[in-house]
């Protein structure tokens, strides 16, 4: 197809766009990662529901209020539930197959997604318990990635019926 | 028409906040627009908000400020990316229904995580303006040349407008200009994006409002005095800012008329972030400075944040109706590059 006059019809144009933020995580979220800087993971609980959210939000996004008190949570915690992942995706390079899990840290009400290590695909299970393996301490940064993968820990499995709340 | 009145409104605004986030700037304003009402978010049959992702830079960062809301149980929420005032709009519209009295109106934006005059770009058509990058405020300078090449109105009425915000200002405590100053003084000062000065545009600031409106006998349970919202409506011009005529706001000329204006106001509370854009407006709304208190908050010169400043004018209009401060008000909200898209409100207290 070509205009009345005979030129080709302008099928695209590329116009670039840049825009340069300064991101503010808000005070909640920056307790916690100045947190995980020193190897900790700070939460935050309701006053109106009692739930522990890690990370912590601006408040409660059940209830609308403020949270006000800040909770420490354990790097043990429980595998509720996890995927096993065939396919890799771009720039991601972990050998295949490999297992995304997400672990209800013990003393939070939500879980984290994090890599599964230490146990192949056909032994993973729902209610494992496990353990967050950091990063080496002068590796630490202002980051969820401080934590490498969690790993299996010699404990019973949970119960179900501990941890479907988080499912 | 149903009668729907403003029955409670809070705001907060200041300059960047490096510290909170946007749903904890919007938190604390929320229980306070809500606290003299009663109602809790679970008691409102309507909720909806007025952002913009591109303030924050993050995708869908409107569906996040939901948490300062709380809604669950589920509620039934809507969210326009305009300014709060255009949100307020389609509340109005949806308790016209009828099958609900109540609705909650909030806005929040932060305009400093990013350059706001270059965000506000987007807003350009992207395939023959937005390429060229034309910010903001190089945009209102365009528009603020026109309107001094057009007969009658000089620098010295834009500095009129500024010293007037700036004196208003001072019992405002969101303000963060204020100051008793006149116009020989801030001609004096050297040009910034010619014709217009520093002092012609506004500040950057961050905040968050909330309107709580209701309908009929359920805003006199709610509110002392309401301020009933008399008219309001809105209209948007071309696309291109090249066709049309800067030197004047056909769409609120319109909207006004429409609102029902009619030329009477005790006060009148103009969404216009540059100072020349106030001129604009009171020739479109037809009203007169002697008669009519421009601005008596400051107006957008002295607090603007971005998807907020809107809203804030129909709050401020109406909370000087509630407090007896005038009978009549007009709220003016804009949206787009140089006044492209234009609400009016006519707010009044009880006859």
């Amino acid at each position: 197809m070509s205009a009345a006059d005979g030129s080709k019809p302008v099928k695209g144009i590329v116009t670039p766009i840049r825009l340069d933020y300064r991101y503010t995580p808000g005070a909640a979220q920056s307790r916690f990662l100045h947190g995980l800087k020193e190897g900790r993971l700070l939460g935050r609980r309701c006053p109106q529901c009692g739930k522990v959210y890690v990370p912590p939000r601006g408040g409660c996004p059940m209830c609308g209020v403020e949270f006000a008190e800040e909770v420490e949570v354990a790097d043990t915690g429980t595998l509720v539930t996890y995927a096993v992942v065939n396919v890799n995706f771009a720039n991601r390079v972990i050998d295949l197959p490999y297992i995304s899990g997400e672990v209800l840290f013990d003393g939070s009400d939500m879980t984290s997604m994090v890599l599964v290590q230490g146990v192949s695909p056909d032994e993973v299970r729902m209610g494992m318990r496990v353990r967050a393996h950091w990063l080496p301490r002068d590796e630490w940064d202002y980051s969820f990635t401080n934590i490498d993968y969690v790993e299996p820990i010699d404990e019973p499995d949970a119960d179900y019926e501990s941890f479907k709340e988080a499912l | 028409m149903r009668p729907v009145a403003v029955v409670s409104y809070a705001q907060h605004a200041s300059a960047r906040e490096d510290n909170r986030n946007e749903v904890e700037i919007l938190l604390p304003v929320l229980r306070e627009a809500l606290e003299p009402t009663g109602l809790t978010t679970q008691d409102i049959g309507f909720t909806v908000s007025g952002s913009s992702d591109y303030l924050a830079g993050q995708a869908f960062a409107f569906v996040s400020a939901l948490d300062a809301v709380g809604p669950w149980p589920p509620i039934a929420e809507s969210h326009v990316e305009m300014d709060g005032a255009f949100a307020l709009y389609e509340a109005w519209v949806r308790l016209q229904h009828g099958d609900i009295d109540t609705a909650l109106v909030y806005a929040f934006g932060k305009s400093s995580p990013g350059d706001i005059a270059r965000v506000l770009s987007l807003q350009l058509d992207p395939y023959l303006v937005g390429p060229l990058w034309p910010d903001a405020v190089s945009l209102a300078a365009l528009q603020a040349r026109a309107l001094l090449d057009a007969d009658g109105i000089g620098e010295k009425d834009l500095a009129r407008v500024v010293a007037r915000d700036r004196r208003n200002a001072a019992g405002n405590p969101h303000a963060q200009v204020s100051e008793q100053t006149d116009e020989a003084t801030l001609l004096a000062e050297p040009l910034y994006a010619d014709p217009l000065r520093k002092h012609d545009c506004p500040p950057v600031s961050d905040g968050a409002a909330v309107v709580v409106l209701a309908a009929g006998d359920r805003a006199r349970e709610l509110a002392e005095r309401p301020a009933w919202i008399r008219g309001i409506d809105h209209r948007i011009e071309g696309q291109y800012v090249g066709s049309r005529d800067l030197t004047v706001s056909a769409s609120t000329r319109i909207a006004a008329q429409r609102a029902g204006v009619d030329g009477r106001a005790d006060l009148a509370e103009l969404h216009a972030p540059f100072s020349h854009q106030e001129l604009i407006l009171l020739e479109a709304l037809g009203l007169d400075e002697d008669t009519t208190a421009v601005n008596p908050s400051g107006g957008a010169l002295v607090s603007n944040p971005v998807m907020v400043a809107g809203l804030v004018r129909i709050g401020e209009a109406a909370r000087r109706v509630s407090a007896g401060e005038g009978q009549r008000a007009v709220a003016h909200a804009t949206s787009g590059p140089c006044l492209q898209q234009n609400l009016v409100c006519v707010l009044e207290a009880e006859q």
